[in-house]
C-alpha cells in the first residue's frame, strides 16, 4: 500500500528523493515479510515436509510418499473430514441467517442503548469458547445438566452429545461474532435507498432482494468465510463435550498425534492438517474474488 | 512514518535473531555424573554397575533433580510416590504435562534430544516402549529387582519393563443407578440408558481401548478379533446407553458419568476420594469380560540427569514403590515376588477389586491388528 502511494505523487523535479523514498517504502514491507515467513512459512514448510514423509516404526527410517495424505483420505479420518465441513457449514449458514436479522434489528432501533449493550455483548460471547463454554452446556443442558432434569428433556430424546447438540453450542458463540461483522455493512445501507425504492413503489422483499442482499452479499460472504473458519478450526469445546462421538478433523488429529494407543501416526496428523489448510484455502478461492468485486458499492 | 519504518525492521530483524538464538540455547551443559570408579551413570547397566546403590545416590543426589513426563497425581498413587521419592532421596521431581500421553513423551524425547529439558524418565504403553525401544531411545538398565519381573512383562535387553498394572472394571454411582451392573451383559439394559461412559477415545486412550478389548472378550471375540467389542459399542449406542461424555474425576463427581468402563486402579481411587463428598462409587471387575495391561517405565538414554533416572526406577522397584502403587489400587509387577518374600502391604492387597484367574496378554501382534480395527471402526460405531 505504502509503495502505490509513493509512486502515485507527483514530482519530477525531486527524483533522486522520491526513489529514495520508494526504496524506503519498499524496505518498510520487510519486517511484515520477515515476521510471515518466520511464523507462518516455516511451519507450513514442515507441516508439508511432515505430511509428505513417512517413518518406519520399527526402524525409524524416514522415506518420502504420499502414504500419509492418502491415509488422511481414507475411512475413519475421511469420515471426520466430511464432518467438519458439515457441521461448520450448517453452523455458519444457521448462524449468518439468525444473526443478520437481529444486526439489522439492533442497527434500526432508535435506541441507543440496545446497540450498544447488543454490540458489547456480542464482543464478549464472541469469544467465549473451549473448554468453560462446554462446560457451561454440559452444566445446563447435559446429562445431569439443571434444564435437562427440570425439564425432562431426556425422555425427549435430547441429547446435547450429538452433531446437532454441537451445532446449538457453536451457535452460542457464531451468532454474535456474525453480528460483529455484518454491523458495519448494515451501517452502509444508506436510508436514502430504501426511500428511494418505497418512493417507486418497491415493496420492503423487492427492496431487499434488488437492493439491500446484493450490496449487502460480499460482507455476508465474508462472514460465512469467517464463521465457517471459527467452526472448522474449533476444537476445545468439541473435545471436552463430544469425545468421539461427532468425527471431526481437528479431533482426529488430536487423536493421531498425541496418543497412547495408536503408535507412529504423527505425520498422518500432519497430513490432515495440510487437508485442513486446503480446505479453508478452498473457501477463501470462492469468497476473494466476490468480495473484490462488490468491494465497490460500500465504499 | 515511512522514514521510520527502517529502524523498525532492524528492530525486528534483531528480536527474530534473538529469539532463534535464544531458543538455541537449551543445550545441555556438559556434566557427566560418575560413580565410585569413574563410571559413568549415563551409562550404567545396573546398580552394581556403577558401584553399588549408595553410589548411585550419591551422584542423584548430585544432579538434584529428576525431570518426569506425564505422571498424574491422581493417576495409580503417582502423588505419593513423587513425594515420596523427594522426601527419602531429596530429589525435585519436576513433572511437565501431567496428563500427557505416551506419543507425548516419545515426542519430548525426540524433539529435544541433547537438552537439559528433555523428560528423565517415561511411563509407557507397552507398545509405545516397543517403539522407543527400537528406534534405540532408551536406555539398557536393570533395576535390582529385574529378574523378580516375571518373564513376557520385561524386554530382553532391559529397555523397559512393566510396573503396574489393572483390570478394565466398571465403576457405578450406587446412589443414581439403582442396580449396579457387573457385567457387560448388563450394561445394554435399557434402565441404563445415557448412563455408560469410557474413559476417553479408543482411538487415543488405553484405558477405552482396553475397554473394548474386554467388551469384546465379552462378546464372543477374542485377543485376535476385537470387532466384537466395537459391536457391542455400537449396540450400546443405538439403544442409547452409551454417553460419549469422557470420564474423569469431574465428571464422575457431577454424576455426569454415572457408570463408568474404566482401570480398576483409576475406579477404585475415585471410590476413596469422593466417598466424603457423599458419593458411594461401587467398583466390579466384569466376569464376562477380563481384561488386564500394566504399563512401563524407561530411562531416556540421554537422559539429563542419569543417575537420577536410575535411582528413580529403583524406588519404583523397590518394596516402598511397589506398596506405594498397591495403596493406589493398582497392581505393582512384583506382588508374586514380593508375596513370596512377605513384603507386600497385605491390607492393601486385600482392597483391590476380585478377580478370578490369571491375567493373560494379547501379543503385540494381535494388539497392532486390533489397534488398526478400532481406528478405522470406531467413528462409525459411536457417531451419529
Amino acid at each position: 500500500m505504502t509503495v502505490a502511494l509513493t509512486e502515485a505523487e507527483p514530482a519530477p523535479a525531486a527524483a533522486p528523493r522520491q526513489r529514495r523514498r520508494r526504496a524506503t517504502g519498499r524496505l518498510a514491507v520487510l519486517p511484515l515479510l520477515a515476521f510471515t515467513g518466520v511464523a507462518f512459512g516455516i511451519p507450513a514448510l514442515a507441516m508439508l515436509n511432515g505430511a509428505l514423509t513417512v517413518k518406519d516404526p520399527a526402524t525409524g527410517a524416514t522415506s518420502y510418499s504420499t502414504a500419509n495424505l492418502s491415509a488422511s483420505l481414507h475411512g475413519a479420518y475421511l469420515t471426520a473430514l466430511i464432518g467438519s465441513v458439515k457441521l461448520s457449514a450448517v453452523s455458519a449458514v444457521l448462524a449468518a441467517a439468525l444473526g443478520l436479522p437481529l444486526a439489522q434489528t439492533v442497527v434500526t432501533s432508535r435506541f441507543r442503548a440496545l446497540r450498544e449493550a447488543v454490540l458489547t455483548a456480542a464482543g464478549v460471547l464472541a469469544n467465549f469458547g473451549g473448554v468453560p463454554l462446554a462446560f457451561a452446556f454440559v452444566a445446563t443442558l447435559g446429562n445431569s445438566g439443571v434444564l435437562t432434569r427440570r425439564l425432562g428433556l431426556a425422555d425427549k430424546g435430547w441429547n446435547l452429545y450429538s452433531f446437532w447438540g454441537l451445532v446449538i453450542v457453536y451457535l452460542y458463540f457464531l451468532i454474535p461474532l456474525m453480528v460483529l461483522t455484518i454491523t458495519p455493512a448494515l451501517d452502509g445501507l444508506r436510508t436514502q435507498w430504501r426511500e428511494a425504492a418505497r418512493n417507486n413503489g418497491a415493496t420492503a422483499f423487492q427492496y431487499w432482494r434488488h437492493v439491500a442482499l446484493p450490496v449487502l452479499l460480499p460482507s455476508l460472504l465474508g462472514g460465512l468465510v469467517l464463521l465457517f473458519g471459527s467452526a472448522f478450526a474449533a476444537y476445545a469445546t468439541a473435545a471436552a463435550m463430544v469425545g468421539s462421538a461427532v468425527p471431526l478433523v481437528t479431533l482426529q488429529i488430536a487423536d493421531a498425534i498425541s496418543g497412547n494407543v495408536l503408535v507412529g501416526q504423527e505425520n498422518v496428523a500432519l497430513a490432515l492438517s495440510l487437508d485442513m489448510v486446503l480446505v479453508a484455502g478452498l473457501v477463501m478461492a470462492v469468497y476473494l474474488p466476490l468480495q473484490r468485486r462488490s468491494a465497490r458499492w460500500l465504499a | 512514518m515511512t522514514v521510520f519504518q527502517p529502524r523498525t525492521a532492524v528492530l525486528t530483524g534483531g528480536l527474530v535473531v534473538a529469539a532463534l538464538a535464544l531458543s538455541a540455547c537449551g543445550a545441555a551443559p556438559d556434566k557427566a555424573s560418575t560413580g565410585a570408579d569413574g563410571k559413568s551413570a549415563a551409562s550404567a547397566t545396573s546398580a552394581a554397575d556403577f558401584g553399588g546403590l549408595d553410589a548411585l545416590v550419591k551422584a542423584a543426589k548430585k544432579e538434584g533433580t529428576l525431570h518426569a513426563i506425564a505422571l498424574p497425581r491422581d493417576w495409580a498413587n503417582y502423588g505419593a510416590l513423587i513425594d515420596g521419592f523427594q522426601k527419602k532421596y531429596g530429589i525435585k521431581v519436576e513433572v511437565e504435562n501431567p496428563d500427557g500421553s505416551s506419543q507425548d513423551e516419545i515426542n519430548a524425547v525426540t524433539s529435544r534430544k541433547g537438552q537439559d529439558r528433555a523428560p528423565d524418565v517415561l511411563d509407557l504403553g507397552t507398545s509405545f516402549a516397543l517403539s522407543a525401544a527400537q528406534q534405540g531411545l532408551l536406555a539398557s538398565y536393570e533395576v535390582t529387582a529385574y529378574d523378580d519381573i516375571p518373564e513376557g512383562q520385561k524386554d530382553a535387553q532391559a529397555r523397559w519393563y512393566n510396573d503396574y498394572g489393572g483390570y478394565i472394571s466398571i465403576g457405578c454411582d450406587d446412589k443414581r443407578v439403582k442396580t449396579c451392573p457387573t457385567s457387560f451383559k448388563d450394561l445394554l439394559k435399557p434402565e441404563y440408558k445415557g448412563q455408560v461412559a469410557l474413559n476417553g477415545n479408543p482411538t487415543k486412550a488405553a484405558a477405552a481401548f482396553a475397554g473394548v478389548y474386554a467388551a469384546s472378550l465379552a462378546n464372543g471375540g477374542s485377543f485376535d478379533d476385537i470387532q466384537p467389542g466395537l459391536d457391542f459399542f455400537a449396540r450400546l449406542k443405538k439403544n442409547g446407553n452409551y454417553t460419549p461424555v469422557e470420564s474423569t474425576p469431574a465428571t464422575v463427581e457431577k454424576g455426569e458419568t454415572p457408570i463408568t468402563i474404566d482401570w480398576d486402579y483409576l475406579n477404585a481411587g475415585y471410590a476413596d476420594e469422593f466417598k466424603s463428598k457423599g458419593l458411594d462409587w461401587k467398583v466390579v471387575v466384569p466376569d464376562d469380560g477380563m481384561f488386564s495391561q500394566y504399563y512401563s517405565q524407561a530411562i531416556n538414554k540421554d537422559a539429563p540427569h542419569p543417575a537420577a533416572a536410575r535411582l528413580w526406577q529403583e524406588y519404583l522397584y523397590g518394596a516402598e514403590g511397589q506398596n506405594l502403587w498397591l495403596q493406589g489400587y493398582a497392581r505393582p509387577v512384583l506382588m508374586p515376588a514380593m508375596e513370596k518374600a512377605g513384603t507386600l502391604d497385605k491390607d492393601a492387597a486385600a482392597k483391590l477389586p476380585e478377580v478370578s484367574g490369571t491375567p493373560a496378554f494379547p501379543s503385540e501382534d494381535q494388539q497392532n491388528k486390533a489397534k488398526t480395527v478400532v481406528a478405522q471402526g470406531w467413528g462409525k460405531a459411536v457417531s451419529g
